[in-house]
């Protein structure tokens, strides 16, 4: 470690209480408040490292790349939507808030998305115009705050996402810490300026699948049935609330796993609640399957989403898209070392940096601060993004293709083996070299 | 997460008619709980010395007729019984407990739904209006009734999973919301001898409720335990021989709307529910306050 | 005047003709019959027109209305006028749970008394009720004014933000960093024009004012227990 002063090869570490736990104690005895920070978990937890593709060879054959098409787009909402969503591909970007993220870089999200088909998603505390003019498909996060929602922008939006939870905090509400509430933020969310933002982890107006049965209806009847309404939960007892998201009407499931980042939350929260997103997925799928919804009702996931190779596990594990979120910021230049001296003025390096609640970010993404948000051109990060997200999906087409898919949803579990016992048992596929799937009769 | 609906006449002026207007209120109720419905009606009385169980079994085509008679040999008593659809009601001249030892004796797959000397427990998977339809109920009389449509949160949806969960003699409980510590309270309870049919967060509620009547708590002292030691979030509905009872957990979010006229007292989780009963339109409509008990029963 | 009867159509139909009333409005008063507690009825409204509701309604009744004028003759359910951002939504019997929650604009007038979390989250609604409010009401209120001519329930103003609050009854208990406040001569004003605005007879002298102690804006480890 880069902060290790101890050359005596005969001192011992102890794993319990190693030094980052001792010096979270620390923190914890000096200032009497849990730890806040932004970013997802940064424990390791199993994950699509763990799974392999069996590509084609004698008994199954692959297609040409470039030449043989594989497709990628999908049409997501057409349950009960007039207008569903078609994406050019199969990567969506997650809802981040103006707030938590400068307008410049909610511009960028917008830019970049729109440039490669895809739709990109508001936040808690509502859709700015910059983002709504460049983003092409603009899905709007209907929240238990409800800071910044209006029936004009509700209206204006191509699907609602109706958030009951996210990956870093199922259960919880946000918060977003006063150095962040400039006049702007202020105005958006009805607050005084500079005090901490609290919001709430319950919507204001129903509670549970039933009462949420009857909201979707009013979202619908408000949008005349034309956009797609989708429910976000984050991953916890996913094959229960995927079911009931069924039941209570939804067009469109997003599940975003415990890797799923955050503008700011506990620490605790982000690395104890939740389970991962390869865990998750089977259990969705399942869920879908049993009520006869697979691919009827469009199964979204997320959380720790990196290669076109975490894109095409998932689908291979059923879903019909993913959404990303800190790749997409990583992409526009979130913890870009360019910045580490900066970095490292506020405490922090290049790769480590999550104080995103501080509004400090030197890499203008994560601040309200004018002078930090001018360091993020919109247009050049938009583009970043683009070819980010094209890399993704040539990647993920590559796979496919090399299990001889000439659709991306053409994945299958079949396709995948994993590599640890523990991730065959969450994916549901067998160890490599076996046939044996852990929990299963074989 | 589902739907309540309670129905408890004041006098005898509906008592014919209780089915009858009941039904459409338990139908209103379907998109809150499309997985199965339910309801316990009260009426029929049995006399002094007689107990009446609903009663089924897993096989459709089972012999209701021979277990009666086997039971009434058994027992060396008179019973009477009448079937309806895959249910059967059995009226025998004998405690309950000894008619349960004697059924548990001759067949451990029969089921009691229900037992007391007024209650019968009628209940199965599938819509509301056809589970009405099945058990006839527009053509059901008796003093009151309450009623459930479940929409399956954690549990599975079947017949032993629906609402209303018998608790006691002539008790009855159904719930709406969701509650974060049966398992715990489960296992306690089953320590205690309650015994559970599924891992359905609302038999825990009927468990417990069950557990503390027989340790001797009157109505009133069970439930307010109940607002102790249950975690989460209810409305319940109990159904008593003579009456009924609503309550609310503290925090109070799952919906309830109470209406009463001089004729009768009507609960439902939505006021839609209740547009169909004769004098609506000059009830007092009210919604109950969070951890307060209501009680309403024949004098 | 256009009339709707709910027995004959759909509360999509009224909704989607309610919505046309937008771009032309071809009938400036409209009338609702048998409501009979359906919900979401007239919700989404954006146009300077006036519907009358006869009977009770069910959830999210004029839910986000903008501009027009709705009155329901009867009682409603979850969540009235919630997120109104503009024009008048009177109730002249009782209303459930959560009223004009996180509602940003215009005047919510309950004749009769309203139910648990009356205001939850309200963004700069004037609510007045004529009766009593249940308990959380104005939970996390960010801004606007709430006035209550009967009592409130418990834990009234919860983790308030800028919310003022006027009772003239009792309040069972006040929520975290709610407190009593000073009557001034500009809160009596603002207090007067309210209840002119609703049409309620009452003496803003008898009432009593609530606000956020503002102790809870930023976090301070001696109030960790407040959390």
């Amino acid at each position: 470690m880069s902060n290790d002063t101890n050359n005596n090869p005969s001192l011992k570490e102890s794993a319990t209480f190693d030094r980052a736990t001792m010096a979270e104690i620390r923190r914890a005895a000096n200032t009497g408040i849990y730890d806040i920070r932004g970013f997802g978990a940064k424990r390791k937890v199993p994950h699509f490292d763990d799974l392999l593709f069996l590509g084609a060879s004698m008994s199954r054959y692959p297609l040409e790349g470039y030449r043989e098409t594989c497709n990628t787009s999908v049409v997501l909402g057409d349950r009960f939507a007039k207008k569903p969503i078609k994406l050019d591909i199969p990567v969506t970007i997650a809802g981040m808030s103006f707030g938590a993220l400068s307008a410049n870089a909610k511009e960028a999200l917008g830019r970049g998305a729109s440039m490669v088909g895809t739709s990109t998603t508001t936040g808690d505390g509502g859709m700015t115009p910059e983002e709504r003019g460049q983003s092409s498909k603009l899905v709007y996060q209907y929240l238990p705050s409800r800071y910044g929602m209006n029936p004009d922008d509700l209206r204006k939006a191509d699907a609602i996402e109706v958030v009951l939870g996210q990956g870093a905090k199922p259960g919880g509400g946000g918060m977003l810490l006063g150095q962040k509430i400039t006049d702007r933020v202020a105005q958006m969310r009805n607050l005084p300026k500079g005090i901490d933002q609290r919001s709430a982890c319950r919507h204001p107006d129903w509670t549970g699948p039933d009462d949420l049965a009857i909201k979707i209806q009013e979202l619908r009847e408000i949008t005349d049935w034309e956009v797609p309404i989708y429910i976000k939960v984050g991953a916890t007892r996913t094959y229960y609330d995927v079911k009931l998201a069924v039941k209570a009407g939804a067009d469109v499931i997003v599940v975003d796993g415990m890797q799923g980042g955050t503008a700011a939350t506990q620490d605790v929260f982000i690395e104890h609640v939740g389970i991962p997103t390869m865990a998750a997925i089977p259990q969705a799928v399942q869920a879908l399957q049993e009520m006869g919804m697979h691919r009827k009702v469009q199964l979204i996931v997320s959380g720790g989403i990196r290669n076109g190779a975490d894109v095409a596990k998932c689908m291979a594990l059923g879903a019909d898209a993913v959404a990303i979120g800190t790749a997409a910021l990583v992409a526009l230049g979130c913890n870009d070392p360019k910045w580490d001296d900066e970095f490292k003025k506020i405490g922090s390096a290049a790769g480590y940096y999550d104080d995103y609640q501080e509004g400090k970010d030197p890499a203008g993404i994560s601040t309200q601060d004018p002078e930090l948000m001018k360091r993020l051109d919109p247009v050049d990060a938009g583009r970043r993004l683009a070819n980010y997200l094209r890399v993704l999906t040539l990647e993920a087409q590559t796979l496919a293709r090399a299990c001889g898919k000439n659709d991306l949803r053409n994945l299958e579990p079949e396709d995948l083996v994993a590599l640890t016992v523990e991730s065959a048992a969450m994916a549901r596929v067998p160890l490599a070299g076996t046939s044996w799937i852990p929990g299963q009769k074989f | 997460m589902c739907g309540i609906v309670g129905l408890y006449l004041k006098n005898d002026k509906f008592e014919n008619s209780l089915g009858e207007l009941f039904e459409p209120m338990l139908i209103s109720m379907t998109d809150r709980g499309p997985d199965s419905a339910g309801f316990a009606i009260y009426g029929d009385e049995v006399g002094e010395g007689w107990v009446k169980l609903t009663l089924r079994h897993p096989d459709e085509d089972y012999r209701w007729e021979e277990l009666s008679d086997n039971l009434s040999a058994s027992l060396g008593c008179e019973i009477k019984w009448m079937q309806n659809a895959n249910v059967v009601v059995l009226k025998i001249n004998t405690n309950e407990s000894s008619a349960r030892r004697a059924l548990a004796e001759l067949d451990s797959d029969v089921l009691i739904l229900s037992a007391g000397s007024s209650i019968e427990i009628l209940k199965e998977v599938g819509l509301p209006e056809n589970i009405a339809s099945k058990f006839n109920l527009s053509g059901m009389k008796g003093s009151h009734i309450i009623g459930h449509t479940r929409m399956a949160t954690e549990s599975a949806v079947t017949m032993e999973g629906s609402h209303p969960f018998s608790t006691g003699s002539d008790l009855c409980l159904v719930h709406n919301g969701s509650l974060s510590n049966h398992n715990r309270l489960r296992d306690t309870l089953k320590r205690e001898g309650i015994t559970f049919e599924t891992e359905n967060d609302s038999e825990v509620a009927a468990g417990y409720l069950t557990w503390r009547l027989n340790q001797g708590d009157s109505l009133k002292v069970a439930l307010e335990n109940a607002l102790k030691d249950l975690d989460g979030f209810f409305t319940f509905t109990i159904g008593t021989k003579d009456g009924f009872a609503v309550m609310r957990d503290p925090i109070a979010c799952k919906p309830a709307v109470l209406a009463e006229t001089d004729d009768y007292v009507a609960m439902a989780s939505e006021y839609q529910a209740l547009v169909s009963l004769p004098g609506i339109e000059n009830a007092k409509v009210w919604e109950p306050e969070p951890a307060t008990f209501y009680v309403w029963e024949r004098k | 005047m256009m009339t709707v009867d709910l027995a004959a159509q759909s509360v999509r139909d009224l909704n989607k003709a309610l919505h046309e009333c937008k771009e032309n409005i071809t009938e400036k008063e409209w009338v609702v019959t048998n409501p009979k507690g359906n919900h979401n009825i007239a919700v989404g409204l954006d146009a300077e027109i006036s519907v009358d509701i006869h009977g009770h309604a069910g959830y999210f009744c004029a839910g986000m209305n903008k501009t027009a004028n709705v009155t329901v003759h009867g009682n409603v359910g979850q969540g009235v006028a919630e997120n109104m951002m503009s024009g008048v939504v009177r109730v002249k019997g009782d209303a459930s749970q959560a009223a004009g929650a996180t509602a940003q604009g215009g005047l919510l007038v309950i004749e009769g008394n309203a139910g648990a979390r009356c205001g939850i989250s309200m963004k700069g609604v004037d609510i007045v009720v004529k009766g009593s409010i249940g308990h959380m009401s104005c939970f996390m209120g960010q801004s606007g004014s709430l006035v209550v001519c009967g009592d409130a329930g418990e834990a009234l103003g919860d983790s308030l933000y800028e919310v003022h609050i006027y009772v003239k009854g009792s309040v069972k208990s006040l929520g975290a960093d709610c407190i009593e406040k000073d009557m001034r001569s500009e809160h009596i004003a603002e207090l007067k024009g309210l209840l002119e605005k609703a049409g309620v007879d009452e003496n803003p002298l008898d009432f009593k004012r609530y606000g956020s102690a503002r102790q809870l804006y930023t976090f301070k480890v001696d109030n960790a227990s407040a959390y």
